[in-house]
């Protein structure tokens, strides 16, 4: 059985598993971590979304093999750290979520908030506004509806970013 | 920028109240609680009075129509009632670390009801929100019908008794605390779980909960806090689990770790509801990397495995011989066919007054969750163990142990948080298949249903057809006949009670509850002289649920237009014309709210249009006004893989739900609703050929994104004096969807007759294959990063 290593929210990780596992499977059922949701398998929905090297991603479709040993795959859970805070900080979007009473039920919403963050910091790169055009190409579904907190919620974040 | 606000409660303009809730009228405040024997404080509550609502408000309009069940006795009073006998086993625990633990005999799916019911009893004992643990009950067939969230419940069913537990605690403390610091209990106060005396003595509740308990059980009277002296009920709460939620911590029953409950999905059959006939390669598939077991049961063939992608990979391996499903060779013509010959009559005829007479066409449409039907389950040695996030525990309990062979008591049912139900949780199809995966095979298993599994072969809204008739004079409607024809509805999940479960499967069984269902929820809100409206149900062995609720989007949105017709053939304007004719003041109140805020009747460009809705349901009123761009440029433009067409640019939203508990919990109830109905009217049904649902994915099936969603959204709470609070859930779509389908009526000068309204253009998506069931999943994610 082969062996994958990579970087899984700062530590470096290592797990006997096949070459084609999809690399959320990989996260989730063998990791035991579960804040990327699955919600479709096949990169539409992005209940998923996390970062590598500090970009979005939906690893339901990424094989783990396709992940480098010095690769930095970051999830929910792994996020408040990327900002510098201390164990009970919360990144300043995380922050953003809660100010607003974003979550329903909640289980879009670590992939809204790693694809937020990964919008602003896009956004900031490029020089534009994040602005509801920027917010518009974020495709994560959420099926509470809460898309207009959702969109305050990232340029409030985005002020802190 | 958007100016989605949340807006402070505000009074009605004319400051009305209805009487007699104020602090003189104790009597009306008085319940029986129980003390419950232990060795820590635990209370009960008994319900005690029959409701409180307010006499029917005068009616004044032309020709007033008769009074209809929903405004007298509507299906919250009938879930209320049904509760009623059992309702007095709602506990409330004062624990030693000066926490209260309630378990509250509901599920929360994100509707927010943890948190409101955390308020609700920190109102009533003066804690902090932090202070109230509220946890979800296990299945408790004891309860009875008091174990259901359905039909935006929860919150009326469950208020009273609540308070009545937690103000007994309170007076329990109180006395306790008095005779400690030996000080008359009326100069005591409690502030966040400290009972402190006019010398500053204070003891926390914590150690107070060993002398207020209880050796013996007893009733004792309990007098409810005055609304007046409210500070917790009615401001705005966040949810409390939002901190966990945001750092993933949240747990979903996919997430739970039991021991040895493998992923485990299920092959499933290219027709709906088709199943099993041979497996040809069981062996060569039980072989494959990471699965550890496949076996034939009843709804496919089981994959259990290491990892859901192993599992994935075993279920696209199986060579399947499928029997035909339930609706083998139906299409959606067909089954329209068949809903537009069970039609039944409108009695008033046409040709002698005026008639206006429209027929309309509502499309199956997914009920999904983001989060699919999910269940763990651990059958082994004669007893079950079942985690999920399920509506309707007890039923679910009693049709587990029947389809396992096992006494009910032997089953354990674990109600989950879920991620969102909408109505499909209701239903336990995870559950019960799990249960019995794991009875086959001798082993646990956290059994899921892929995307497509749960786009094709989960429930779905019934397709309906709903035609009115309408005889108008110069100046006024003389009757108004509405016939609605719908693929039926399985309620077979009761009222929460396997006894009710098993009446609605007996023959027949289903019509009458949900004719029951049909009379107790759709009130026509307008005096429209002679008013009917009639059910009729067609049943085709569709997997058929409510979707955030059962008739009233549909409903009202034929009811809606038909109005606007109404007010165009007698030359008036829309709002007037609803304000003229509507049934009561409080749906005048809601009306007015949204004319004002909205801006009724402000000059549009050419392809835009505003459009009025309004919904009286769930103890509930509702307007909405909406504002819709059906430009060339805005229909047109370019999304990858999602559907654009008309933009709802502006929604103005109000509702007087009776007393809030949580305005911005309400807020985000009614927000949720007026994407669905956006979704409704515009953008997603499921379209049915050859005997299966064509879409598999959620870029098949457009629910509203954010390119759909309204760039300006302004809800508005108003306040008619109600004591008690009424439903929220599903409140806010029926209005909505009215709403904007009288937007794009306006804005292209053509009344839509089918919805959503883009059902038959071009699919803009290529189907995914029926077999294997699963599509695989890409390998080219890294090409996407930004």
């Amino acid at each position: 059985m082969p062996q994958q290593t990579f970087k899984l929210n700062g530590e470096s990780v290592t797990v006997d598993t096949d070459d084609d596992v999809r690399l959320l499977w990989v996260i989730r059922d063998l990791l035991g971590v579960t804040g990327p949701k699955y919600g479709c398998g096949i990169n539409v929905c992005k209940a998923c979304t996390s970062h590598i090297n500090g970009k979005a991603f939906n690893p339901c479709s990424v094989k783990v093999c396709d992940i480098k040993k010095d690769d930095e795959v970051t999830t929910i859970e792994g996020l408040a750290a990327t900002s510098g805070g201390g164990d009970d900080e919360l990144h300043p979007m995380q922050q953003a979520w809660i100010d607003r009473d974003v979550p329903q039920c909640g289980y879009c919403q670590p992939g809204q908030i790693m694809a937020a963050v990964a919008k602003v910091r896009q956004c900031q790169a490029e020089g534009r506004d994040v602005d509801d055009e920027a917010i518009e190409e974020i495709r994560n579904i959420c099926r509470c509806g809460t898309y207009n907190r959702i969109r305050e919620a990232i340029k409030a974040g985005a002020d802190k970013m | 920028m958007p100016t989605h606000r949340a807006s402070d409660t505000a009074r009605r303009p004319d400051g009305e109240q209805r009487s007699g809730f104020g602090r003189t009228d104790v009597s009306r405040r008085k319940f029986l609680g129980f003390l419950v024997a232990a060795p820590t404080l635990v209370v009960a509550a008994e319900l005690g009075r029959q409701s409180i609502w307010g006499s029917p408000e005068a009616y004044a309009a032309p020709i007033p129509s008769a009074p209809q069940p929903p405004e007298a006795y509507d299906l919250l009073d009938l879930l209320r009632d049904s509760m009623r006998p059992t309702a007095n086993l709602i506990r409330i625990e004062v624990n030693p670390d000066g926490t209260v633990s309630f378990a509250l005999p509901r599920s929360d799916n994100g509707q927010g009801i943890i948190t409101s019911t955390q308020m609700i009893i920190a109102e009533e004992m003066g804690l902090d929100v932090g202070q109230v643990h509220v946890t979800l009950a296990d299945a408790r067939p004891e309860l009875l019908f008091n174990q259901i969230t359905g039909g935006s419940s929860t919150t009326f069913t469950t208020y009273t008794p609540i308070r009545v537990a937690a103000a007994l605690a309170q007076m329990r403390l109180l006395d306790a605390a008095s005779q400690l610091l030996q000080q008359d209990v009326r100069t005591l106060t409690s502030r966040q779980g400290l009972i402190t005396d006019t010398l500053g003595n204070s003891i926390g509740i914590g150690e107070l909960t060993g002398p207020a308990a209880s050796a013996v059980d007893k009733q004792v009277e309990v007098v409810l806090k005055p609304r007046e002296d409210f500070t917790v009920i009615g401001k705005s709460q966040n949810k409390t689990d939002a901190r966990d939620i945001v750092t993933g911590r949240k747990s979903f029953v996919a997430d739970l770790q039991i021991p040895n409950a493998l992923p485990t999905v299920i092959c499933r059959a290219p027709d709906l509801n088709g199943t099993p006939d041979d497996v040809e390669n069981l062996d060569e598939v039980r072989n494959m990397p990471g699965i550890t077991d496949v076996e034939v049961v009843s709804t496919g063939v089981a994959v259990r495995a290491k990892t859901f992608g192993q599992a994935i990979d075993g279920v696209r391996a199986l060579a399947v011989q499928w029997n035909r499903g339930t609706v083998a060779g139906e299409d959606d013509e067909s089954v329209l066919a068949k809903l537009k010959s069970a039609e039944l009559p409108l009695v008033v005829p046409p040709g002698v007054v005026e008639t206006i007479e429209t027929s309309f066409t509502f499309w199956f449409k997914s009920n999904s969750s983001l989060e699919p039907n999910t269940a763990i389950a651990d059958v082994r040695g004669g007893s079950a163990e079942i985690w999920g996030p399920m509506k309707n525990p007890v039923t679910a309990q009693a049709a587990i142990a029947k389809k396992l062979g096992l006494a009910q008591n032997a089953v354990t049912v674990h109600v989950v948080q879920g991620g969102g139900s909408f109505g499909r949780k209701l239903f336990f199809d995870a559950a019960l298949e799990a249960a019995e995966v794991s009875q086959v095979m001798g082993k646990p298993v956290k059994l899921m249903w892929t995307r497509a599994d749960d786009s094709r072969q989960g429930r779905v809204h019934p397709m309906a057809t709903s035609r009115v008739r309408a005889s108008v004079t110069k100046d006024s409607v003389l009757s108004f006949e509405q016939r609605h024809t719908s693929v039926s509805t399985d309620f077979t999940h009761g009222l929460g009670d396997a006894i009710t479960a098993a009446g609605a499967k007996a023959p027949g069984g289903n019509l009458t509850f949900a004719e029951t269902i049909f009379e107790l929820t759709q009130a026509n809100p307008y005096n429209y002289g002679v008013s009917t409206r009639l059910l009729n149900e067609v049943d085709m062995r569709f997997n058929t649920a409510s979707m955030r609720n059962v008739y009233s989007p549909d409903v009202t949105t034929a009811r809606e237009v038909v109005t606007d017709q109404l007010a165009a053939k007698l030359g008036q304007d829309a709002y007037e014309f609803r304000r003229q004719f509507a049934r009561s003041d409080r749906i005048r109140g809601v009306l007015d709210a949204v004319a004002k805020d909205g801006r009724w009747g402000r000059s549009m460009k050419k392809g835009t249009a505003q459009g009025l809705g309004v919904h009286h349901e769930y103890k509930g009123v509702t307007a909405a006004l909406v504002e819709i761009d059906c430009r060339q440029d805005t229909v047109n433009r370019k999304i990858r893989e999602g559907v654009t067409g008309p933009r709802v640019t502006k929604v103005t939203f109000a509702i007087d739900a009776g007393l809030v508990i949580n305005p911005r919990g309400l807020e985000a109830q009614m927000m949720g609703g007026i994407n669905d109905a956006i979704a409704l009217i515009l953008t997603s049904s499921l379209h049915l050929t050859d005997g299966h649902f064509v879409e598999a994915s959620w870029d098949n099936y457009f629910y509203t994104r954010q390119w759909n969603t309204p760039p300006e959204l302004n809800i508005i709470i108003v306040d008619s004096g109600a004591d008690e609070p009424g439903g929220a859930g599903e409140a806010a779509v029926a209005a909505t969807c009215a709403a904007v389908a009288n937007a794009y009526a306006r804005a292209v000068g053509k009344v839509p007759t089918e919805f959503p309204i883009n059902h038959h253009d071009p699919l803009p998506f290529e189907p995914k294959p029926l077999v294997p069931p699963i599509p695989e999943s890409p390998t080219d994610g890294l090409d996407y990063t930004y």
